[in-house]
């Protein structure tokens, strides 16, 4: 009987992988497994501890009910194997042999100790592709440093780039940086693959979550190297190069916040103009404003000081404050001014797009009896359908099918397994 | 031996992050990737600052020049009547096509998907956009700054009595650039396996909301909405930002565990404060992280941020300095990666750019930066005569008839 997890349709059908990951590399496997790689997390027994990281089903903190375990290990199988014995290692390098992929994040120099460093493993599968994702990497100053999601940040620049001008920087209010490592892990695994289709060989990659990140910071950097420079944090406020003021790009609204740039010129010039003759509609434009000629207003022109713009732009963050988030983003589409909302997750779930697209799934939960709803394929592809099949798997669900149907175990033997501890 | 991608053909008709970033990463390892733009309607990343010396030119962007590397430059007008002519070549000479315009832009010029897959019936059509290629607001206008709004990051960044602080750029970008990557290589496998080509439709609304998937599950389960909470973490106490010696000087440090606490408190040389019993335990650092992180600050503020964290991470706590850009180019890690490389640029000389592979390192590939990012148009002879396999007549006939500008 096929396993829902499995499936023939995946664009990455037929490969398989191993994923012993905790927080810091879950998402590499869940992508995989999203474009049909039959993958198989391995737990050590009782379950990982990254099932202890919420939020939670119900906000009772159970290893069982993890929203974060189950948003980034569905679509996967799961064993549970203590890697650390000796016999469970001699199990996971006979699973090895046979598998196509080994994803880990222990610290540097951990897999090693246990004998199942990627030498280890090529003697026994030369075409095995192994990531190992850390924060900095296998080598370098800082492969031995500890790093969480914050340092890493820190380190990568982008977070100098976060936060209010008079106040520490800050972090994006959710874990971020290992997510980008997971993600660049799975790109990085499909290109051994290729590799391995052209060569016949598997190889090592070494994942840093750090050298991931570190292009966020976009023109930053170029921004140094032009003008020696550090792009200030600007908080909810906007500076744009070579303009002498701070402009303010999120304005309170009626039922929260939305994002609205001052454009100049050609990007400007139709959205500027719309909006002002909508505020003038509803009387809410001063002469200044309303005399301003956008075909010519150019930020960049001295005369646009910040006395200037605090004059523009405080009429339009008080006319946008008698509207909600909804109203101002269909009549900014309807009049061609870009007036989006800081999303909510309210927002997104009820997101008319996103149900037209049908991004929303739902799964059927059978430890707690019902159906969660989730953010569904990353992408759309005509052939070859990415969807979620299957929710996270429970510790060791799939023991049974894994060890007897792969290694050809009896039921009994798995059954001592577990007595020993070993799964 | 060659690079891995030597002989795959990439032709770009995008802007730009999202679309073109990915045939970065390709050209990296080999591909042959054209970048076709029209100096009419240069790429927005090529028309914003900062400019080599300050002079502003559409080939001296330094922002544009870090992130194409490796890449041919193709100048093409799509408005002239011979452009589609030209078109159809550089379409059936590829085996992968990305785009990155409003939806509805490469049908206007007769180049999308199904007119493109009668010229070339097994491509790879790379598309993304913001919200994607159907639904209601298939065409929304905006950027990378938009989307991070909307998909949620913005609203939980920043400090709970203040206004949300905006994550720096078009940080939903640099998310999609990493999913675009893995889907584009896995579509080349795919197509390496069973000849078969593929429509990829990457929405960077729904790519972006991933990386934020389980505060969309604690909604629907839970009906909770997270909200911002500075740099405070639930499973961490001490966690912050702290002042450092210097100007605008910080270090990052996160406390895990009561042991780790413990050890934090030697290397501060056991103040006093520290040794109150309400910062014994999590649960008191927790509930008195104001006066937690007080105390910290008047022990970092009288050291560097460097030596802040070596002391740290000496003593098995994850800290780490908040790298401002200037510090990634010096940042040993960083440089021990690769970071960043430096390229000759036709325009404005040596200069250094992204190392799009920097994150990650494997045994046995290699990718190079070695050319820079072209000027306009810099390789359409070039192009034209080895790729397309035209003449010199044909290419100066259009030349003149104004159609490579």
């Amino acid at each position: 009987m096929k396993n829902r997890t499995q499936t023939d349709e995946g664009l990455l059908r037929g490969y398989r992988a191993l994923d012993l990951t905790d927080e810091t590399g879950l998402l590499c496997g869940r992508l995989l497994a999203d474009l049909g790689v039959d993958v198989v997390k391995v737990e050590r027994p009782g379950g990982d501890k990254s099932r202890c990281i919420g939020p939670f089903y119900k906000g009772r903190k159970d290893p069982e009910k993890s929203l974060y375990w189950f948003s980034f290990n569905a679509n996967k199988r799961g064993i549970t194997l203590d890697i650390t014995k000796d016999e469970g290692r001699e199990i996971f390098t006979s699973l090895a042999a046979g598998f196509d992929i080994v994803i880990e994040s222990f610290p540097v120099g951990y897999m090693k100790s246990i004998g199942l460093d990627y030498d280890a493993l090529y003697r026994i599968n030369s075409g095995i592709i192994m990531a190992a994702i850390t924060p900095f990497g296998q080598t370098g100053p800082y492969a031995g440093f500890l790093g969480t999601d914050l340092t890493v940040c820190a380190l990568s620049g982008y977070m100098s780039l976060c936060g209010d001008p008079d106040r520490p920087p800050v972090r994006i209010g959710f874990p971020q940086a290992f997510l980008h490592a997971g993600a660049f892990a799975a790109g990085a695994i499909v290109t051994a693959l290729i590799y391995r289709g052209v060569h016949g060989k598997g190889q090592f990659i070494d994942v840093s979550a750090q050298a991931s990140l570190f292009e966020s910071a976009m023109d930053a950097p170029a921004c140094w190297t032009a003008e020696g420079k550090n792009t200030p944090r600007m908080g909810g406020n906007r500076i744009r190069p070579g303009t002498v003021y701070v402009a303010p790009a999120v304005f309170e609204c009626r039922n929260g916040y939305i994002y609205f740039v001052l454009y100049g010129k050609t990007v400007g010039e139709r959205a500027n103009r719309a909006l002002v003759e909508w505020m003038e509609e509803e009387n809410a434009a001063d002469e200044f404003l309303r005399t301003i000629d956008w075909k010519t207003f150019d930020p960049w022109d001295a005369r646009v000081d910040q006395a200037y713009i605090d004059r523009l732009l405080s009429q339009i963050a008080g006319f946008f404050k008698k509207y909600t988030k909804r109203e101002l983003f269909e009549e900014g589409l309807r009049r061609h001014i870009m007036l989006f909302a800081l999303g909510t997750p309210a927002d997104i779930a009820e997101s008319l797009q996103l149900d037209k697209r049908g991004y929303w799934i739902d799964l059927h939960h059978p430890e707690i009896g019902k159906s969660i709803r989730y953010p569904g394929a990353f992408v759309a592809l005509n052939q070859n359908p990415c969807t979620l099949r299957s929710p996270a798997p429970r510790p060791g669900e799939h023991n049974k099918v894994v060890y007897s149907e792969i290694l050809g175990f009896s039921e009994t033997h798995i059954v001592e397994l577990a007595q020993r501890g070993v799964i | 031996m060659g690079q891995l991608f030597e002989g795959l053909r990439y032709v770009e008709f995008a802007w730009t992050g999202v679309g073109p970033m990915p045939g970065t990463y390709l050209a990296s390892l080999g591909a042959t990737v054209i970048r076709i733009e029209s100096g009419k309607r240069p790429d927005p990343l090529r028309t914003m600052g900062p400019y080599k010396d300050g002079k502003r030119s559409v080939n001296r962007s330094l922002f544009y020049n870090m992130a194409n590397t490796n890449k041919y430059g193709f100048s093409l007008d799509m408005k002239h009547p011979e452009a589609s002519g030209v078109a159809e070549k550089l379409v059936s000479w590829a085996d992968v096509l990305s785009e990155s315009y409003t939806p509805g832009t490469m049908e206007k010029w007769g180049l999308h998907y199904d007119a493109v897959k009668k010229i070339n019936p097994e491509i790879i059509y790379y598309s993304t956009s913001m919200m994607g290629q159907s639904g209601p607001y298939t065409r929304l206008p905006g950027f990378g700054a938009q989307l991070t709004g909307m998909s949620g990051f913005t609203n939980i960044t920043g400090w709970p009595d203040r206004l949300p602080a905006v994550p720096y750029g078009a940080y939903t970008d640099f998310i999609n650039i990493k999913l675009a990557i893995f889907v584009l290589l896995a579509a080349i496998d795919y197509k390496r396996r069973t000849g078969k080509g593929q429509r990829i439709d990457l929405s960077q609304y729904e790519g972006g909301i991933l990386f934020l998937a389980p505060l969309m599950l604690d909604y629907f389960v839970n009906d909770r909405e997270a909200g911002r909470n500075g740099n405070r973490d639930i499973d961490y106490a001490p966690h912050g930002v702290y002042p450092c010696l210097g100007e605008d000087n910080w270090c990052a440090i996160a406390v895990g565990s009561d042991e780790q606490w413990k050890e934090m408190c030697q290397v501060m040389g056991d103040p006093n404060w520290a040794s109150e019993n309400r910062f014994r335990t999590f649960d008191g650092r927790k509930a008195n992280e104001d006066e937690l992180d007080q105390g910290i600050a008047g022990w970092t503020c009288k050291l560097a941020a460097a030596d802040v964290m070596n002391r740290l991470q000496a003593a098995g706590i994850a800290a780490g300095v908040v790298n401002k850009p200037s510090d990634t180019f010096s940042d040993p890690q960083l440089t021990e990666r690769g970071a960043y490389r430096s390229v000759p640029h036709t325009e404005i000389g040596e200069h250094l750019a992204f190392n799009i592979a920097a994150g990650i390192r494997f045994s046995s590939i290699a990718p190079k930066v070695e050319r820079s990012s072209p000027c306009i148009g810099e390789h359409t002879d070039f192009v034209c005569r080895n790729f397309l396999g035209m003449t010199a007549g044909e290419v100066d006939g259009l030349r003149q008839r104004g159609v490579f500008t």
